[in-house]
């Protein structure tokens, strides 16, 4: 048996914890940019663009998102497709999240008033000019704190992908907790650092969502 | 493609989706309690309690909920607390679930007009009265569809406890997976069954809670 200072166990997991941070990053830019498609079909103004949008955000909030990565990560290789964990880990992710991401944008879109696009087209804009111009900033802002909120959530969803074997902090934790037989010491520090990650971003979406309802 | 397995698995499916059932219904219950506890003691109890709740809501609500299981399960025996999976799962699920929630019905909690506890203290009635039978039956009416909600979220979060070998619906899939050689098949099927659940579940709190809180909840 190896000996593991409480250093070891923790500069590992800190070294560990960069593929959790770089695995939210990607599935965030990932998800921003699939949930942009999404949001597009379901505000469209075709009755069946809108209902396919629909279908694939029920479709992912409906369904555990383990489920979603074991097809992912078990499934594609049968459609001829060889995958790594880390391709699995960031599409997966990046599906997931676009579901969530469009849903909460489009939550921002029904809140503006008609106004808006009655206004927009006064103005001579068509559509894509409406929507970049006027619609989207406005949802996108008023929206932040959800976004972030969100984007808690996904780091936190990160860990799901210790179980089709992408080495992130979870993985290399369970690998710890095996060497040194200490699960109350390597599971609390791997809280701590999920925590240490988190915290922040949930204190900026509250500050957010309280600037929002000052205005 | 290939479904001949699945006339064989169906029992097996069938009662991992059982399982899952009964951990969300343990859940539900002892969650939701759990949650009116913690924001009543939030807004009442002892500065001290307040602050112990506070800090428990952001531990629990800014950690995975796959740790907070593996700390359960693997990291409470060595203070001498062995649980069995399904009880270590249960446990995890009712303290995440009611992170979640305890700031769900705080909310609602406020969100009661301050005079219904006024009229409700006027008439004679006791403050302990005037929480169970005035404030709260009014906060959960309020909060209902965010309480739904988040009943079905811990549903589906809850296939991460086939990680320590609960026996529920995502356990069995990995069984018969490992079985038929069928993985795709396998999870397909079986997140079909999930998409199911969560939809009648949904339909059933809905219906449930139009039945106990009255018209007016969606």
């Amino acid at each position: 048996m190896i000996e593991f200072t409480l250093w070891d166990i923790v500069r590992n997991l800190l070294l560990a914890a960069r593929w959790t941070v770089l695995l939210s990053l990607a599935a965030f830019v990932g998800g921003a940019a699939v949930g942009m498609a999404v949001l597009f079909f379901r505000i469209s103004k075709n009755k069946w663009s809108r209902r396919v949008a629909s279908g694939y955000i029920a479709l992912f909030q409906g369904t555990p998102l383990l489920m979603q990565l074991f097809l992912m990560f078990f499934g594609l290789p049968m459609l001829g497709l060889r995958i790594e964990p880390w391709t699995a880990a960031v599409l997966g992710l990046t599906f997931f999240a676009s579901a969530y991401l469009a849903e909460i944008w489009r939550s921002g879109v029904d809140a503006l008033p008609l106004g808006q696009w009655d206004a927009g087209a006064s103005l001579g804009l068509h559509y894509l000019q409406e929507l970049r111009l006027i619609i989207l900033p406005q949802a996108f802002s008023i929206t932040r704190a959800p976004t972030v909120g969100f984007l808690v959530q996904l780091i936190k969803s990160t860990a799901l992908t210790s179980i089709i074997g992408f080495e992130e902090l979870v993985r290399t934790s369970n690998a710890i907790n095996n060497a040194t037989f200490e699960p109350f010491k390597v599971y609390g520090l791997v809280a701590l650092i999920f925590f240490a990650m988190c915290f922040p971003l949930t204190q900026y979406a509250r500050s957010l969502e309280k600037r929002a309802a000052a205005r | 493609m290939a479904f001949a397995w699945l006339p064989g698995a169906v029992g097996d499916i069938a009662h991992g989706a059982v399982t899952t059932i009964l951990l969300i219904a343990v859940t539900t219950l002892a969650g939701t309690l759990l949650s009116i506890l913690g924001a009543a003691g939030r807004r009442n109890g002892p500065v001290l309690l307040k602050r112990a709740i506070a800090w428990y809501v952001e531990v629990m609500r800014n950690t995975p909920f796959l740790v907070q299981l593996f700390f359960i399960f693997f990291g409470l025996p060595s203070l001498g607390i062995r649980l069995d999976p399904i009880l270590a799962a249960m446990l995890a699920m009712t303290l995440n679930m009611a992170a979640y929630t305890i700031e769900i019905v705080g909310a609602g909690l406020d969100a009661v007009p301050p005079g219904q506890t006024e009229a409700a203290l006027a008439l004679g009635l006791r403050p302990r009265q005037v929480f169970i039978k005035i404030v709260l039956p009014q906060a959960l009416k309020i909060i209902y569809p965010a309480l739904t909600s988040q009943i079905v979220i811990m549903m589906l979060e809850s296939a991460v406890v086939s990680q320590i070998a609960v026996r529920e619906l995502t356990y069995e899939a990995d069984m018969l997976q490992a079985r038929t050689f069928r993985s795709f098949e396998t999870y397909f099927v079986v997140t079909l069954v999930y998409l199911a659940l969560s939809m009648a579940l949904r339909r059933l709190l809905v219906t449930g809670g139009r039945r106990a809180l009255g018209a007016g909840v969606s």
